[in-house]
Formats: C-alpha cells, sequence, structure tokens
C-alpha cells in the first residue's frame, strides 16, 4: 500500500468517524441533567431485587452476561501472556540473592500496609453488592497489596507467598464459578444467569441473590489473574536468565 | 460543584498532557499513574465511586507497574542479545 493510498483510506475513515462523533455529541442529553430513563429503570430492577449498590446489580444481575464475557477476556489475556512469557529455549532460571537497598522508611510502610490492603480487598469483594466496590476491585486490590512486598525489596518473601500453581487454580476457579451460577440460572429459571438465589433483606449481607455470590467468584479470578500475570511479568524481569550468562540484576 | 469539577477536568487534561509529553516510555508509566489519579477524582466528584476504585486499581496500580516490567524484560532481552552476538538470535518467539 502506498503512502497516498494510505492517507486516502486513513481520510475516508477519520471523516465517517468524525461525522459520527459529531452525530452522536449533538443527541446526547444535556451534562448534569435530572432526566435519566436507564438510572430510573436499573434503580427500580435493583431495588427490586435487594441489591443495595445499583452499580453492582447493573453488573451481576441486569447485564450479568456482559460481565461474563469481560472475566472471559481477562482469563483469556492472562493466559495468552503466561503462554507468551514461559521461559525460552536457551533461558534458565536463577536464583537471585535477597536485595536490601529500599530505605528502612517504604520497608516499613510496605510491611504495615500489606495487611491492611488485604483486608480493604476481602471487603471490597464481600460487600460488593451494599458498598461501593466489588469483585473486580477487591481482586485488583488484593493483587496489587500483594506485590507491596516487592516494594519492600523481598522478592524471596513474595516468590513464597504465592505459589503460582495455586494462583492458576484460584483464577480457573473464579471463572468456573461464574459459569456454574449462570448454568443454574439457566437449569432453574429458563435463562443464562438469571438471579435464582433468594434475595434476602435489602442493605445486609445476605441480599442481592447470586450478586455477592458473583462478586466472590470474579475477586477470586481477578486476584489469581492479576497475580499470575505480574508473577510471569517478575519472572522474566528476575529470575530468568539467558544460558550461561549471569550478570546484572 | 461545577468549580470542582472544572477543576478536576483541567487537572486530568494536565496530566494527560504530562504524559503524551514524556519523552521515555518509564517516565510515561509514572505520569500515567498520576493521570489515573486525576481520573480517580473526576469519579469521584462525579459520584461514581466503583469506577473510581477500578480505575485507582487498574490505572494507578497495575498498569504502570506492567509498562515498568514489560520495559526492564524487553531492555535486559536487548542488551543479553547484544552480549552474545549471533547465536541464538534467532529463536525470540
Amino acid at each position: 500500500m502506498t503512502r497516498r493510498t494510505r492517507l486516502v483510506v486513513f481520510l475516508v475513515g477519520a471523516g465517517c468517524v468524525t461525522a459520527m462523533f459529531v452525530l452522536a455529541v449533538l443527541g446526547m442529553p444535556e451534562f448534569g441533567g435530572s432526566h435519566h430513563v436507564y438510572r430510573d429503570l436499573a434503580v427500580h430492577a435493583a431495588v427490586k431485587h435487594r441489591t443495595a449498590n445499583v452499580v453492582s446489580s447493573v453488573n451481576f444481575d441486569q447485564r450479568a452476561v456482559d460481565t461474563f464475557g469481560e472475566e472471559t477476556i481477562l482469563i483469556t489475556s492472562v493466559v495468552a501472556a503466561a503462554v507468551l512469557l514461559r521461559p525460552a529455549k536457551g533461558e534458565t532460571e536463577r536464583r537471585i540473592p535477597q536485595t536490601g537497598r529500599n530505605l528502612a522508611g517504604t520497608r516499613l510502610l510496605g510491611y504495615v500496609l500489606v495487611p491492611i490492603t488485604a483486608i480493604v480487598g476481602l471487603d471490597l469483594v464481600i460487600h460488593g453488592h451494599v458498598t461501593p466496590g466489588g469483585g473486580f476491585q477487591g481482586g485488583i486490590v488484593l493483587a496489587t497489596g500483594l506485590h507491596l512486598l516487592y516494594v519492600t525489596g523481598s522478592y524471596p518473601a513474595l516468590d513464597r507467598l504465592r505459589p503460582i500453581a495455586a494462583f492458576d487454580v484460584t483464577d480457573a476457579l473464579g471463572a468456573a464459578t461464574f459459569g456454574a451460577v449462570g448454568l443454574a440460572g439457566l437449569g432453574f429459571a429458563g435463562s443464562f444467569l438469571t438471579n435464582v438465589m433468594p434475595w434476602g433483606t435489602f442493605g445486609q449481607l445476605f441480599s442481592g441473590g447470586t450478586v455477592p455470590v458473583l462478586n466472590v467468584a470474579v475477586g477470586l479470578e481477578v486476584f489469581g489473574g492479576i497475580v499470575v500475570l505480574l508473577a510471569k511479568f517478575l519472572e522474566q524481569d528476575i529470575t530468568v536468565a539467558s544460558s550461561g550468562k549471569e550478570g546484572e540484576s | 460543584m461545577t468549580a470542582l469539577i472544572v477543576l478536576a477536568l483541567t487537572l486530568v487534561a494536565m496530566a494527560a498532557t504530562a504524559v503524551v509529553l514524556a519523552d521515555a516510555p518509564e517516565r510515561q508509566a509514572v505520569t500515567l499513574s498520576v493521570f489515573g489519579l486525576a481520573l480517580v477524582v473526576v469519579f469521584m466528584v462525579l459520584q461514581a465511586p466503583d469506577v473510581a476504585l477500578s480505575e485507582l486499581g487498574v490505572g494507578t496500580a497495575v498498569v504502570p507497574l506492567m509498562v515498568m516490567l514489560a520495559i526492564r524484560t524487553m531492555r535486559k532481552d536487548r542488551r543479553e542479545r547484544q552480549q552474545q552476538t549471533g547465536d541464538d538470535g534467532g529463536d525470540d518467539s
């Protein structure tokens, strides 16, 4: 393709996108207005299923199939990254020496924050259907919180604390649970991911039917997936060495 | 309220410009983290705490960390390849 043809293709595409974008913006409701059709419908549906956090209700009840698709994308990309980042031919794993070049304050902060972020992450997952949060956010907090150990400079401790095989299983288990809940909906109510569990009391821990179950499933999956993903990157960076050459860290 | 929104959006625009103008990918990773933080403020001001939490986790922590690790891995790879010029440059997949 010549430069000229590329330019023409780009200009045609950009022109179409610009026209559509301008049309869409002109047709949008005013910023900050009080007329929200979707909000009214969503809030009503969420309250009907006793889910206090409407966002969670939208994600895991009203549009749970969308979320299922997103989680599948996540697990697929984790698998793909893990395959690409495996030690290649001619690369060997090496043990790394303990590095201790971090400031004492950084290390202290890291060690203090690890348990705190763990509790915050668990709370976000478990109360995702009552307060802001949910499986995705909680899983991310849990996964990044664990990597505070890397910030403290103790990679060996992090390595011991996260057996990758176990997190592989966690990731898969979370995705499988999501699918199983979906199939339960198909079996008991006739359509995939229908909220078939008892709805409980509004605002209580046991409310929202399948929403908290799906939150925990997504929490497991995201926690496992992100940990495995970061572990593969860290492994490449720190413990994998090309054959014969063991030099800088 | 409107002033707060304008302030937060200005912050986002400034941080985004900083990301674009940063000349090296590792500098961009750090400024990207700041940009994520500015977006968190916008989401909080617009009363979307769920989105703010996601952005806080993904945008300010996981993505910059992953970018940094990817850059380091590539640099190390390139260095090692320069050291052993030739003999196993074929299998890089």
